[in-house]
C-alpha cells in the first residue's frame, strides 16, 4: 500500500466516521449504527470509496474487538466471573445449544444435509459482542440483568468457537480435502492449522502451558514491570507496554490455537485486581474505541447489496427470520431463568442477531468445503443485515417497549448493584486522604483510590489497601474510576493547580458527582469555591484551629469555653471566607498575591474584632439576671 | 377552614439511623405546607447552636413542638441545650421576654415503656404528664399555652408496620388539624394525651365550617 493511498483511506474512513456518527447519535440512533451506516456509504455499493481491501481492513479491525474483551476482562475480578459461572455456563450453553439445533432444524426442513444444518446451526448460533456490548455500554445498561446474562451468553459463544472451529472441518463433505486456511482472517478466532503439526497431547500441554503462562505472568510479573515503567513517568511508554502487552497475548495465542479473545480476556481477568488497571483502561480505550469503530465501518461496507438487489424477498426472509427465532429463544431461556419480563425483553432484543465470528466461520467452512458458496453468500449477507438491525432493535425497545413496564415498576428502595465501582472516588492518597479515606473505611464506605507516586502504592498495597496508579487530572483516567457511577469525588493531591483542575474538570463532565477539594490556603480556597467544589477544607485550618484552643486552655481558659470559643470562631471565619469567595474575582485578580493576602488579614481582623468581641454565650450569662433580682430587691 | 397557623417541629434524635417509630413519625409530616421541620442532631452535630437563628425560627411560628424520644425522664441532651441556650433570659422570660408569649406548645414524644409502666403501680411509679412537668413549666413561664402531649408509648413493642402507620397517621392528622385551626380547643384542653381521642378533638372540614 502506497503511502498515500494509506493515507487517502485513512482520510476516508475518518471522514466517514467522523460525519456519520455524530449525526446518528443526534438521532439518536446510536454510534454503532452510525459507523455501520458510514460503512454502507462509503463502500462498494455506495460512493465506491472502499473496494476488496475493505475485507482486509475488517480483518484488521477485527483487533478492536480482542481489545474490548481485554478491556471487559479489566472490569470483572476473578470473583465476580466465578459467581457468574452460572449464567455463563447455563444460559450461554444453552443458547448456543438450543440455537444450534433449532436452526439446524430449520435448515435440515429446507433440504440441506445434516452436516449443513450443523454447521449452518453453530455458526448462526453467535451473536455479535462488538454490536451488542457497545451498545450496551452506550446505554449504561452493562450493569443490569440484562446487560450481565448478554454478556454471560457472549462470553459463553467466544470460549464456544474454539470448538466449533475443531469441529468443522469433520463436517467436511469431502473429508479427504485438504484443509486449507487463509491466515490472514484469522486475528477474531483461533487459527487450529497453527498447530496442527503437534499431536493432541502436545497440543493441549501447549494450550494449558500458555494459560497458565498469562496467569501467572498477570498475576506476579505484571506488577513489577508496570512499576518500573509508571516510575519513568512517560506516558507514551505506559501506553505502549499496554499496546505490547495485548498484542503479544494475540501472537502467543494465534500461536497455540486459541481465540485472541479469549488470551486477551482472561488476561484483562487476571490484570483486574491490579492498581494499574485504570491506567491500562484509560490508554487502551481509544485505540479499542477507533478500532471497533473502524470494525463496524468495515462490516457496513461488506454488506453485499448485490445479493439483496437479486434476491431481496430471500434476503429480508432470512435476516427476519434469524431475528425471530434467536429472539423467542432468548426470550424462552430467559423465562427459565426467571429473568424479570423488562429485562428479558432487552436480553432478547439485544442479542438477536448474527455475530462477527460468522464472518470468519463461515468463510473457514467454505475452505473446508463445509458449506457451498451459494450458501454463504446469502448468510453473510444475512448476518451483516441482522447485525444491523440490532441498533434499530434496540431502538425499538427503548422506545415502544419498555415505556410500558416503568410505570409499573416501584422505585427501588436502595442502590443494591453488585458493583466493583466505588461509591467514592479519592484524588490523592498522600497525608490528607489518607485520612480521609481511612475514616470512611473504618464506617464500611468503599473508596477507589488515585495515587500518582509507585512507592507510595507499593506501600499502601502492602497494607491491604486498593489503590490504583493514575494521574487524576486526566478526564479518560477519571471516566475508568468509574466517576460516572461515583457520588462523591475527593481531591486531596497537593498541588493547588493540579487540585483546581480536577474540579473544573469533573464538575464540567461530571455534574452529579459531589466535589469535596482540598484547599492550600485562603486564595485557593476562594478560587475552589468560585468553580464549584460542594465542599472545601482548608488543609491547615482545622488543625491550626485545634492548636489554638490548647493554648486558650494552657492560658487557663476553662476547656468547654475554649472548645466553644474555637467553633464559634470557626463558624465566623467560613461565613467570611465563602462571603469574600463571591466578592467580585476580576478586581481581585489584579492586585498582586501578597498584597492581597495582606488585604484579606486586614479584613479578617477587623470583623473578628466586630463581631467575636461580644459574649460567646449570653444564655449561661446570669448578670442580666442578677441585676434585675437586685433591681426588685430594692 | 381556620387560619392558618405556623408549626415548628424541634426535633432531637441522636441516633435517627436506628430509630423506627421517630422516623415514622417524621416522615409523616415532611413536606407539610406551613410545617418546619428541624432536626437538630443534623443541624448541630457539634452542639454548636447558633441561637440567633433558633431565636428567629421561634419567632415566625406560632406553635413550637418538641418532638424526641422520652430519655431518663426528659428530652436528649441537644434539646436540653437548646433551651438553656435559645430560651435567653430577656427573650423567652423575664420582663423583657415576651417573645413567645401566645403561641402553643406541645410535646411529641415517643416512650419504650408502655401504659402500665407509667402510673403509681409501675415500673415509673409516675405519669407521662407528670414527668413532662419541666416542659410544661418551661412554657408556662414563656407565657405559652401547653397543649396535651401525643405520646406514642411501647415502642419497643411495636413491630407490625401498620401499627407504626396508625401513629404516624394520627400525628399527620394532628398537625394538619393544628395548622388548619381545626380543632375543638375546649374538648382538647380537657385531655390527658392528644392523640387517645383524636376524632374528637379533630373538626372535620364541614364541621368547622360552622365554627
Amino acid at each position: 500500500m502506497s503511502n498515500q493511498g494509506f493515507f487517502f483511506q485513512a482520510f476516508i474512513y475518518l471522514l466517514a466516521a467522523v460525519l456519520s456518527v455524530p449525526i446518528a447519535k443526534r438521532l439518536g440512533l446510536g454510534s454503532v449504527l452510525g459507523y455501520l451506516l458510514a460503512g454502507v456509504i462509503i463502500g462498494p455499493f455506495g460512493l465506491g470509496f472502499v473496494g476488496q481491501e475493505g475485507e482486509d481492513v475488517l480483518h484488521f479491525a477485527e483487533f478492536g474487538v480482542v481489545m474490548m474483551l481485554f478491556l471487559v476482562g479489566l472490569e470483572l475480578q476473578p470473583a465476580l466471573l466465578w459467581r457468574m459461572r452460572m449464567p455463563i455456563l447455563g444460559l450461554g450453553g444453552l443458547q448456543v445449544g438450543v440455537t444450534a439445533v433449532i436452526v439446524g432444524i430449520i435448515s435440515l426442513l429446507l433440504g440441506l444435509s445434516w452436516q449443513m444444518a450443523l454447521a449452518i446451526g453453530l455458526i448462526l448460533a453467535m451473536s455479535s459482542t462488538a454490536i451488542v456490548l457497545q451498545t450496551l455500554n452506550e446505554k449504561q445498561l452493562m450493569r443490569t440483568d440484562a446487560g450481565q446474562a448478554s454478556f454471560a451468553v457472549l462470553l459463553f459463544q467466544d470460549i464456544a468457537v474454539i470448538p466449533i472451529l475443531a469441529l468443522l472441518p469433520l463436517l467436511a463433505i469431502k473429508p479427504d480435502t485438504a484443509v486449507t486456511l487463509a491466515t490472514n482472517g484469522m486475528i477474531l478466532a483461533a487459527d487450529p492449522a497453527a498447530a496442527s503439526s503437534l499431536s493432541a497431547w502436545q497440543q493441549a500441554l501447549l494450550v494449558m502451558g500458555t494459560m497458565g503462562g498469562i496467569i501467572v505472568a498477570g498475576r506476579f510479573l505484571m506488577r513489577p514491570i508496570f512499576r518500573f515503567i509508571a516510575a519513568t513517568r512517560l506516558r507514551e511508554i505506559f501506553t505502549a507496554t499496554a499496546l505490547l502487552l495485548v498484542i503479544g497475548i494475540t501472537l502467543a495465542m494465534q500461536k497455540v490455537g486459541l481465540s485472541p479473545a479469549l488470551g486477551t480476556f482472561v488476561a484483562g481477568v487476571v490484570l483486574a485486581d491490579n492498581e494499574y488497571r485504570h491506567e491500562l483502561e484509560s490508554d487502551i480505550d481509544p485505540f479499542k474505541g477507533l478500532l471497533l469503530g473502524l470494525f463496524f465501518i468495515a462490516v457496513g461496507a461488506s454488506i453485499n447489496f448485490n445479493l439483496l438487489v437479486q434476491q431481496p424477498l430471500l434476503i429480508l426472509t432470512l435476516v427476519l427470520g434469524l431475528a425471530v427465532v434467536k429472539f423467542v429463544i432468548l426470550f424462552v431461556l430467559g423465562r427459565f431463568f426467571r429473568m424479570e419480563l423488562s429485562q428479558n425483553l432487552l436480553f432478547a432484543f439485544a442479542l438477536a442477531q448474527g455475530g462477527e465470528f460468522a464472518f470468519v466461520l463461515f468463510s473457514f467452512a467454505l475452505q473446508n468445503r463445509v458449506l457451498p458458496i451459494e450458501v454463504t453468500e446469502p448468510l453473510v449477507a444475512t448476518v451483516a443485515l441482522s447485525m444491523m438491525l440490532t441498533p434499530l432493535l434496540m431502538i425499538l425497545n427503548d422506545r415502544v417497549v419498555q415505556p410500558r413496564f416503568t410505570r409499573t415498576e416501584p422505585e427501588p428502595e436502595a442502590d443494591e448493584i453488585d458493583d466493583n465501582e466505588n461509591p467514592v472516588i479519592i484524588a490523592g492518597f498522600g497525608r490528607f486522604g489518607q485520612i480521609v479515606g481511612r475514616l470512611l473505611m473504618a464506617n464500611g464506605c468503599q473508596a477507589t483510590l488515585l495515587e500518582h507516586n509507585p512507592a507510595q502504592i507499593e506501600l499502601l498495597r502492602r497494607f491491604g489497601w486498593k489503590v490504583f496508579y493514575g494521574d487524576a487530572s486526566r478526564l479518560d483516567l477519571l471516566h475508568s474510576a468509574g466517576a460516572k457511577q461515583a457520588k462523591l469525588l475527593v481531591v486531596a493531591i497537593d498541588d493547588p493547580d493540579k487540585i483546581l483542575d480536577i474540579v473544573k474538570l469533573a464538575n464540567k463532565h461530571f455534574p452529579h458527582l459531589k466535589i469535596l477539594a482540598r484547599a492550600t490556603d485562603r486564595r485557593h480556597a476562594y478560587e475552589l469555591i468560585r468553580h464549584g467544589a460542594d465542599v472545601i477544607q482548608r488543609e491547615t485550618f482545622g488543625s491550626a484551629l485545634a492548636m489554638g484552643t490548647e493554648a486558650l486552655k494552657l492560658l487557663g481558659v476553662r476547656s468547654y469555653k475554649a472548645h466553644r470559643a474555637a467553633g464559634t470562631f470557626k463558624y465566623h471565619d467560613e461565613q467570611a471566607l465563602y462571603e469574600m469567595a463571591h466578592l467580585d474575582a476580576d478586581e481581585t485578580a489584579l492586585i498582586a498575591r501578597s498584597r492581597q493576602m495582606a488585604e484579606d488579614l486586614a479584613q479578617l481582623l477587623q470583623s473578628d474584632h466586630e463581631e467575636l468581641t461580644h459574649e460567646v454565650d449570653r444564655a449561661w450569662d446570669i448578670s442580666e439576671l442578677r441585676q434585675q433580682a437586685s433591681g426588685l430587691q430594692r | 377552614m381556620g387560619n392558618s397557623h405556623h408549626i415548628l417541629v424541634l426535633f432531637a434524635h441522636p441516633a435517627l439511623e436506628k430509630s423506627r417509630v421517630n422516623r415514622y413519625l417524621i416522615r409523616a409530616i415532611q413536606g407539610l405546607d406551613a410545617v418546619t421541620i428541624h432536626d437538630l442532631y443534623e443541624t448541630y452535630p457539634d452542639f454548636h447552636i447558633d441561637v440567633k437563628f433558633e431565636q428567629n425560627l421561634l419567632l415566625s411560628h406560632d406553635i413550637i413542638v418538641f418532638q424526641h424520644p422520652f430519655y431518663w425522664y426528659s428530652s436528649p441532651a441537644m434539646l436540653k441545650e437548646w433551651q438553656d441556650l435559645v430560651l435567653e433570659h430577656g427573650f423567652a422570660y423575664g420582663h423583657e421576654g415576651k417573645a413567645l408569649k401566645g403561641k402553643k406548645f406541645l410535646s411529641a414524644i415517643t416512650t419504650g415503656g408502655g401504659k402500665e409502666a407509667y402510673c403509681r403501680q409501675g415500673y415509673n411509679r409516675f405519669t407521662i404528664r407528670e414527668l413532662l412537668v419541666p416542659f410544661e413549666q418551661t412554657a408556662v413561664l414563656c407565657e405559652m399555652e401547653y397543649l396535651p402531649p401525643f405520646v406514642v408509648q411501647g415502642t419497643h413493642q411495636l413491630r407490625q408496620p401498620e401499627q407504626l402507620a396508625k401513629h404516624a397517621e394520627d400525628y399527620r392528622r394532628i398537625i394538619q388539624a393544628l395548622r388548619d385551626d381545626a380543632i375543638d380547643w375546649e374538648r382538647l384542653r380537657q385531655q390527658q394525651h392528644l392523640n387517645y381521642n383524636l376524632d374528637q378533638i379533630i373538626l372535620t372540614s364541614e364541621t368547622s365550617q360552622y365554627v
